[in-house]
């Protein structure tokens, strides 16, 4: 019968298309609530275990610094014969490199090179959303 | 009683060598055995993982899959749309720290994150990988990163060096972290572990910091896996979006 199969095919048309839009109602509301999923994920540290992260990230940063200007300074003084100067010099400024980087530690600012910027881009985060981000380890 | 540090020593597998002499540089060690252990592992977790590839994940598809997004993720997150392309690489290096870290755990076992060579190893074709994406997609631009806008001009013979010193410093702060975190825990763990035999009946009073620390040290090696990751991912994001 011709008729009783053109119903039987809106049917399924029909049910094919509850069906898709089925998923797309689950799909949007999977989205929904991804962030929130996602944020939970990361954000469960504990306080005690994050000081000591950070504790932790301080001390190596301070003596990586150190060690690499010192490093360039007696690769400088090799190179162009000038015994202690370079190194003296690169000692301080691996110094002060390492105290900026533990300032950006304990500011929360991110790892990018350039201290402005991080700052000016940890402002305008905070303009937007108004919460301190915590130092990442 | 062991050395505390006797764990961390590099014994050949094959060939043997005598002991004092030189090891040569091919001799497959216990370290290379852990690392290919952690390769296999990985290559194993995903052919079964994804083995069904089913619309709806079973419980071992849902693992992997969580795996994949949470790395994903980080990229997105971090680095942007344009980071995707470098996802095979950031996940490799996530899931071989991360299981080299979790499986160093496991007794009579060796972590082969726990020695600098490797970290270093690591951490310098991260920054060398990162500074040539720098230069090819900015060119000698990228070296205006060293130097912050509207910073008056006269600072700028202390603050390039600062900012270049800083960003050499990388590799370094990056290796040493994952070092010194997997090693300092694993003697922490030998030492207070030889005090439980030490102290006889008393023993039991480090016998339950052992086991508190032996937690600390699973979250530990994970956390460090996460962050030896999402540094990558921002020295990368430094290289492609160049703020």
């Amino acid at each position: 019968m011709p008729q009783g199969d053109g119903r039987a095919r809106f049917q399924m048309v029909e049910d094919e298309r509850r069906n898709t839009q089925n998923l797309a109602d689950i799909d949007a509301r999977l989205r929904a609530a991804r962030p929130v999923v996602s944020d939970d994920g990361n954000g469960g540290r504990s306080g005690r275990g994050q000081g000591l992260g950070i504790a932790f990230r301080i001390t190596i940063e301070l003596v990586s610094t150190v060690a690499v200007g010192v490093g360039i300074g007696w690769a400088l003084d090799g190179w162009l014969g000038t015994k202690p100067i370079f190194m003296v010099i690169f000692l301080f400024l691996g110094g002060a490199a390492g105290v900026m980087n533990v300032y950006r530690v304990v500011r929360g600012l991110d790892d990018s090179v350039g201290l402005g910027q991080a700052l000016e881009r940890k402002k305008q985060a905070k303009d937007q959303d108004g919460a301190d981000d915590p130092p990442k380890l | 009683m062991a050395s505390p540090v006797q764990q961390f020593e590099v014994t050949p597998i094959f060939p043997t060598v005598a002991p004092g002499a030189e090891i040569p540089f091919y001799a497959i060690t216990n370290s290379t055995v852990m690392m290919f252990a952690a390769v296999a592992v990985s290559l194993l977790f995903f052919w079964y993982t994804t083995r069904k590839r089913s619309m709806v994940p079973g419980r071992w598809q849902s693992v992997g899959e969580m795996t994949f997004e949470f790395i994903a993720n980080m990229i997105r997150d971090n680095v942007g749309k344009e980071g995707m392309k470098y996802f095979p690489f950031i996940f490799t290096l996530f899931m071989f720290v991360f299981l080299g870290n979790m499986m160093g755990m496991l007794p009579y076992s060796f972590t082969f994150t726990s020695h600098i060579a490797v970290t270093a190893g690591l951490a310098v074709f991260i920054f060398i990988g990162v500074t040539i994406i720098g230069f090819t997609r900015h060119g000698l631009h990228f070296f205006r990163m060293f130097f912050p806008h509207g910073a008056p001009i006269a600072t700028a013979p202390i603050l390039i060096p600062i900012e270049v010193i800083s960003y050499l410093s990388r590799p370094f702060s990056l290796s040493v972290r994952l070092f010194a975190n997997m090693t300092v825990g694993h003697i922490m763990l030998k030492v207070l572990a030889g005090f439980v035999v030490a102290l006889g009946v008393f023993g039991f009073v480090p016998f339950v910091v052992v086991a508190g620390i032996t937690v600390l040290e699973f979250f530990i090696g994970a956390l460090q896996a996460y962050v030896f990751t999402i540094l990558t991912c921002i020295y990368l994001n430094d290289a492609i979006n160049m703020h």
